[in-house]
Order: structure tokens, then C-alpha cells, then sequence
């Protein structure tokens, strides 16, 4: 069988044909399960540019309102040819290297400064860059010769972050933004880089944050020097810190 | 039930041992003392409510105004006493000619001692009936219309509005939940107030006010009425508020409490001592009220590694036993907590968490385990995640778990929508029933991986518990045993409201809710 071949400058889902669009999606609508429910459905679907869309499942979900699972073939593409994105521009080291870069390059312990900060609870992302154990096998920060870790825990207010940074004189300070409701991780994000801009200390540090809702230009954007998304673990916040350190010859 | 995991009777006994006495010696250190939330607790039972100034709570003006005047020692019930029999006055009158500065409740002329029992004993004993009553409606609601089989399915609401988290909760009912428990909004727990009325905002969750409670009560008991089934709902009895929301919690009929010893230590950051002092009288409070504690074991694997510290959770399930019997809360009332936070990575993972969760069961057989499902290694893959939580419900009917909180497959992505938690109910009812007497129909080989993962496990908690009652429980929670988290006796927040008591102080509750048997 011959394939067709991948035309990049309009792409579209594949389900089983090359640019068949086939799309699968799920929500709920506010109105009472039954055939009325699952037309609407439908035509929420193709108004949302859903060619043929189909309404294979709807539950009832007991107050009024219908869940729903559609299939539809995307009429849009994009082109993929065209796009740049902004990334974390650091090859990253083992924990090893790290070592070995602080020993060879900086010459002194770093100083790492981490918290889950606002309202935020959920530690899991800062614990799993910064905890001895780390996570999934990677070691957290607090394990590497050469650096000198400290995690704050959770729901930390952004002028105790950088008290902390300015006592302990951090060259490095992690924020980490798990769940967060109705996005107020982005004004409090914007918040800690207004505070180190006013403390006068915003070019003497490298600033990280991460979380699942967070990338890097969304990082960038904000003020940050890098953002890490789902997935990145505590070599590559490593590796991209002590490189920027050097870059900026904050040793 | 007969042991499938072969466990060694003996370490059982020496680990429950070494657990009563850990909390023996605490709870010599927990009779000398009081705290600020334990005086406004005794206020609160004692009828004392609402605000001053449309913010600040009166429970708190007047403990405020009781410490201020160097009188915490003698407790607020000797003053509240001594100031009904002088003034003539209730203690809600009292409370707000305090808080209107017309009073000076430490300063007035010293009343007859057996006067003042008297007249607190009285109002005291409404209270303690109110709550009784409240246990029997319980009783008679499950008796009448009938409840859920356990496990229970427990799912949270977290709009943040009260009145929206009734809908959803009353909508989950209907899917097929069995306990809504409302999450409160982040960092109340570090509020030494309990805030008052109901509330429309909040973040990540819904604060646990009174009225709150009022009004999602009533949204379930009608919701109850309409499915067949009681539904309980279930609040936080955590953080520098500890017993003041148990008073609340048994004045308004929540079934479920969050209730653990150790969890604000170690994951709020507040005080030992003063945690150690709060969740002794919130338990007897829950205990007397008929309400299912919560521990929070599950949190220390958030933090740890579930394979490596899984003694650490048994250990302190011990611990939380023994606090609890202390408190008189009986077995059936102890959903000692345990989670499914294994990397699904692991070959033979679910093995292993088989035989922990098995393990519970047989040590605690007629407690109402509190099963917590995967979060720390839920991604973004909500298809992976629905399987996981698949596993998870397999392992709670397997085992019978008492609480089965639901996993959400949006874990670690926002707070559930409304069909996450639907289609976490149909997961769960999907499993439950279809694989319902599983457990009465396999057996563990001996010897194999499952027996001797239990054993381990056992080993090593009796262990630990043996080097806790050595070191003090104070100790090991500074050398960070529990969850890897270090905290000093005197670190965290809330220390400068513990305070010692003077002779003549006295709590009227604590022997009508512990000395009335059950």
C-alpha cells in the first residue's frame, strides 16, 4: 500500500487516514439528557468546525445536565513547517556533570531557593526537584555535592520567598504552581518577579518556575528565565541553571 | 476474618503495644494543657456565636479578652461560670457585654465553685443533648431509608460557593456517591479563627464555616431522601481550629472528619504540642458525636516513597489508634487512612499494593479504612489515569477498604469537573459490583510475593515503634521519621497558645462526652 506523503504545511488529525481529522471530545452541556440534548451536542460540534460529527455516547448526569463523548473530522489545519518554539536552550547534564560543571566553573556551592508558592498545597512538583529522593529515579536537588538546596513547602506568600533568598543569599530560586484555581498562578508569578525587581536582586538570580500549566515562553513572558513543564526533572533544572549562571557571570 | 497474609500475631502486639505506650506518655503532657481553640471550643459548646464587628468571631473575643487578662489558666468555662452566677446573664449575653467592653470577665468578684459547676453543668448538658440527638437522627435516617455499602463512594466538592458545591454535591448523590466531603479553601487551616456565615468565594476549596455545614446538611439529607440512601458528609477537623470545627461538625450532623494527630505537625507546619492538645478534644467530640475520623497517613507518601516508608504509614496508624481509644472513639469510628501511590512503573506493583492494603484490613479489621487513590504519579494521561484508578477500586473491594475516596482522572490537572466525577463513580460501582466477593474467593500463597511483602512491612512498623517508644513520640517527629518531614517541639505556628492549667481549671465536656458510654 502505498502512503501518502505527509504534506507539513497542512496537517490534521489522523485517525486512520491520512487528513481524515479525526477528532474525539468530551464535555458536559447544562441541558436534560435526551434526544434534544444530543442534537445539540452535534451542533455545538460542527460549529466548533467538526465536519460530520457524531454523538456516541450522552449520560445523564442527574441534575439536568448530559455528558457527552463526539467524534468529528476537523475541517482546519496548520502549518507545521512554519513553527518555532520557544525552548529551555540547555543540553541537559547528568547529576554527575552538574557536579563536576559547579566544581570546574562556579567553583563554590550554589544556592537554590525553592517553594510552591501563594495558595497553592500541592507540593509534588517542587518536592520532586528539590527532595533528597526526587522522583522516578532522578535524585532531587538536595542530593547534588555543590549545591546547597532548600524547599519551602508549600503555600509560601511571595515576600517570604525572597526574604528567604536575600537571608541565605540564593543564586537560584524555583517556583513550582500545581493546581490553581481560576489561573491566579499568573499574577502570582508576576507578583514574586515585581518583588526581586523592586528588592534590586532580579539580575542577580536565576529564576525558574514550573508546573503543568506552565511552559517556557509562557515563562519567558512572565519574566522568568525558564519555565519547566510536566516531565522535566531535577537534572534539567540543574543543567539549565548552572549554565545560566556562568552565562551571566553571577559566579 | 482469617488472616490470608499469614502475619505474625506477636509483632502485631508488640507494635499496638509500643503505640499505647507513645500516647500514654503524650497524653500525660495533653492533661496539663489547653489551648486557645480548645477554650473557644468549650465557648462555642457552651452557646456562644456569631460576630463582632461583622468579622471576628465572639468565641474569639472572649478568649482573646480571657488571655489578655492573664486568666487562660482557669479555662473559659470556671470564667464563663463565675460570670453567669455573679450577672445573672447566659454566656451569649456574657460574650457580647465582653466583646461591647461593658464586662470584665476576669475581674469580677469570685462566685460559690459549686455554683459555677452548676450553672455550666446545665448548659453543658443541653449541648451534650443536642449532640446526641443529632447521632440518633443519624441512626434512625440510615434505619429508615438506608445507606450505601461500603466501600463508600467519597468524592469532593471545591467550587469555593457553597450553594454551587450543594448542587454538585447533591448531583454526585445521584451518580452514586456516598460521602461528599467539601474541601475547604487553601490555608484555612492556618487561621485561629473560624470564619462566620456562609461564603460564596474561596480558593481551591470552600471555607468550612457553620452555616456551611447548615446548608450542605440540608442539600444532602434532601438528596438522601430523594436516592434511598444517607449521605454523610464529611468536613476537615485539621489545622489551628482543630475542635472548635469538631463542635461545629457535631452541633450540625457531618458524619466524616479529617481528625489526624500528626498531619498538621508535619504537613502544616503548626506546633506539636498545640496539635497534640486540639486533636485530643476534637476527637472526644467526634467520638461522642458518632463521627467516622479520618487520618491522613495517605500524605506521608505523597512526600515519601510509597514502597520504602510503607511502615511509616502502618506505624502511625497504630499511633492515631491509640490517640483515638484514648479520645473514646471506638473502632468502627477509625478510617485509618493508607493511599495507592506506588510508581506504576514497578513490576508486580500492584502486588504489592495488594498486600499493604490487605495488611491494614487484617491489623484493623473493624476499622472503616480510609482507602486514598493515586495522585502522585497521575499525569496528564487521563486514559492512563482512569486505568489506574481501575486498579486502585480493584484492590479496595478485593480487600474491603471501608472509604474508597475516588480517584479523579484530572488528578494533578484542576479541581473535578462535574462529569470527572461521574465517570470516577461509574468506574467505581462498575468494579465493585462486578468483582463484589472477590476477596472471600482467593487466597495468597505462602510465602509468595504478597505474604512476604505484609511481613516486611509489619516487621519494620513494629520496629519503628519500638525506637519511638525509646525516643518519645516529640523526638522522632524532629528527626523527621514521619513523611521525611523535620519539625521542632518548639517550631510551627500556634506554640503561644498552648497554655498550662492552673488548679480549679475545668472542661465539663470532656467527662460528660467520655464518661457517657456509648
Amino acid at each position: 500500500m502505498a502512503v501518502e506523503k505527509i504534506d507539513y504545511t497542512q496537517v490534521k488529525p489522523y485517525g486512520d487516514t491520512l487528513n481524515d481529522g479525526m477528532v474525539q471530545m468530551s464535555f458536559t452541556l447544562p441541558v436534560p439528557y435526551g434526544e434534544e440534548a444530543k442534537e445539540a451536542a452535534r451542533r455545538l460540534a460542527l460549529k466548533m468546525g467538526l465536519d460530520e460529527p457524531s454523538v456516541v455516547h450522552a449520560k445523564d448526569l442527574g441534575i439536568g445536565f448530559t455528558y457527552f463523548v463526539v467524534y468529528g473530522k476537523c475541517q482546519h489545519t496548520v502549518d507545521y513547517s512554519s513553527i518555532e518554539v520557544v525552548k529551555v536552550d540547555v543540553d541537559t547534564m547528568s547529576k554527575d556533570e552538574v557536579e563536576d560543571f559547579i566544581e570546574a566553573n562556579i567553583k563554590r556551592d550554589i544556592v537554590v531557593v525553592g517553594a510552591c508558592t501563594g495558595t497553592d498545597a500541592h507540593t509534588v512538583g517542587i518536592d520532586a526537584i528539590m527532595n533528597m529522593k526526587g522522583y522516578d529515579g532522578h535524585y532531587g536537588l538536595e542530593r547534588y555535592k555543590g549545591i546547597e538546596a532548600y524547599n519551602m513547602g508549600s503555600q509560601v506568600p511571595n515576600e517570604e520567598l525572597v526574604a528567604k533568598a536575600i537571608e541565605v543569599n540564593a543564586d537560584v530560586i524555583l517556583v513550582s504552581q500545581v493546581v490553581t484555581q481560576k489561573d491566579v498562578h499568573i499574577p502570582n508569578l508576576t507578583e514574586l518577579v515585581e518583588l526581586l525587581e523592586a528588592e534590586g536582586i532580579r539580575d542577580k538570580i536565576v529564576l525558574a518556575c514550573g508546573g503543568p500549566r506552565l511552559s517556557h515562553e509562557l515563562a519567558k513572558e512572565l519574566g522568568y528565565d525558564a519555565g519547566f513543564g510536566t516531565g522535566s526533572y531535577a537534572e534539567d533544572v540543574a543543567s539549565f541553571a548552572v549554565n545560566e549562571i556562568v552565562k551571566r557571570n553571577l559566579i | 476474618m482469617s488472616s490470608k497474609l499469614n502475619l505474625d500475631i506477636d509483632s502485631i502486639k508488640k507494635a499496638r503495644s509500643a503505640a499505647r505506650t507513645i500516647a500514654e506518655d503524650v497524653q500525660q503532657f495533653i492533661d496539663q494543657h489547653s489551648t486557645v481553640t480548645v477554650e473557644r471550643t468549650i465557648a462555642r459548646l457552651l452557646g456562644i456565636d456569631g460576630v463582632d464587628d461583622g468579622e471576628y468571631p465572639l468565641p474569639n473575643v472572649l478568649v482573646d479578652h480571657i488571655r489578655q487578662n492573664g486568666g487562660m489558666a482557669q479555662g473559659v468555662a470556671f470564667w464563663l461560670g463565675n460570670a453567669m452566677v455573679y450577672s445573672g446573664k447566659n454566656p451569649q449575653e456574657i460574650a457580647e457585654a465582653v466583646a461591647g467592653g461593658d464586662m470584665e470577665i476576669t475581674k469580677l468578684p469570685p462566685q460559690n465553685m459549686e455554683a459555677i459547676k452548676t450553672a455550666i453543668n446545665s448548659i453543658a448538658q443541653s449541648t451534650v443533648d443536642r449532640i446526641k440527638s443529632n447521632r440518633e437522627k443519624r441512626d434512625d435516617f440510615i434505619e429508615n431509608v438506608g445507606e450505601g455499602k461500603k466501600p463508600y463512594l467519597y468524592v469532593i466538592v471545591a467550587t469555593g460557593n457553597i450553594y454551587e458545591d450543594a448542587i454538585q454535591a447533591q448531583a454526585a448523590a445521584r451518580q452514586g456517591a456516598d460521602v461528599i466531603a467539601v474541601i475547604r479553601s487553601t490555608a484555612q487551616s492556618l487561621l485561629d479563627y473560624v470564619p462566620y456565615g456562609a461564603t460564596t468565594e474561596g480558593f481551591g476549596g470552600t471555607f468550612a464555616t457553620q452555616e456551611n455545614f447548615r446548608v450542605m446538611r440540608k442539600a444532602l439529607d434532601e438528596v438522601g431522601e430523594e436516592v434511598g440512601r444517607y449521605i454523610r458528609l464529611c468536613n476537615y477537623c485539621s489545622g489551628l481550629c482543630m475542635p472548635e470545627i469538631a463542635a461545629m461538625g457535631a452541633m450540625e450532623r457531618l458524619d466524616v472528619m479529617l481528625n489526624d494527630a500528626l498531619y498538621g505537625i508535619l504537613f502544616r507546619d503548626i506546633n506539636m504540642q498545640r496539635t497534640l492538645i486540639d486533636q485530643y478534644f476534637s476527637r472526644i467530640i467526634n467520638g461522642y458525636a458518632g463521627i467516622i475520623i479520618n487520618t491522613g497517613e495517605d500524605n506521608y507518601l505523597t512526600t515519601a516513597d510509597a514502597v520504602e516508608e510503607a511502615h511509616t504509614v502502618l506505624a502511625s496508624q497504630f499511633i492515631n489508634e491509640q490517640f483515638a481509644l484514648k479520645a473514646g472513639i471506638p473502632e468502627e469510628q477509625m478510617g485509618l487512612g493508607h493511599a495507592f501511590e506506588m510508581n506504576p512503573d514497578l513490576t508486580n506493583g500492584f502486588l504489592w499494593e495488594l498486600a499493604q492494603a490487605q495488611m491494614a484490613r487484617e491489623i484493623f479489621p473493624k476499622a472503616p479504612l480510609k482507602y486514598m487513590p493515586p495522585t502522585k504519579f497521575m499525569t496528564g494521561d487521563i486514559f492512563k489515569g482512569h486505568i489506574q484508578n481501575a486498579l486502585f477500586n480493584l484492590i479496595s473491594i478485593w480487600t474491603g477498604q471501608g472509604i474508597q475516596l475516588l480517584g479523579m482522572l484530572t488528578e494533578a490537572i484542576h479541581t473535578p469537573h462535574l462529569h470527572d466525577r461521574a465517570l470516577s463513580i461509574d468506574n467505581a460501582k462498575y468494579i465493585f459490583n462486578n468483582c463484589k466477593d472477590l476477596g472471600d474467593e482467593i487466597v495468597f500463597k505462602e510465602d509468595g510475593i504478597i505474604q512476604k511483602r505484609a511481613h516486611e512491612v509489619v516487621t519494620m512498623a513494629a520496629d519503628l515503634l519500638q525506637q519511638i517508644q525509646e525516643d518519645g513520640l516529640f523526638k522522632t517527629i524532629e528527626e523527621g521519621k514521619f513523611g521525611g518531614v523535620k519539625r521542632s517541639r518548639d517550631g510551627g505556628k500556634g506554640l503561644e497558645g498552648v497554655v498550662k492549667k492552673a488548679e480549679g481549671y475545668f472542661n465539663p465536656f470532656i467527662e460528660m462526652m467520655l464518661g457517657e458510654g456509648k
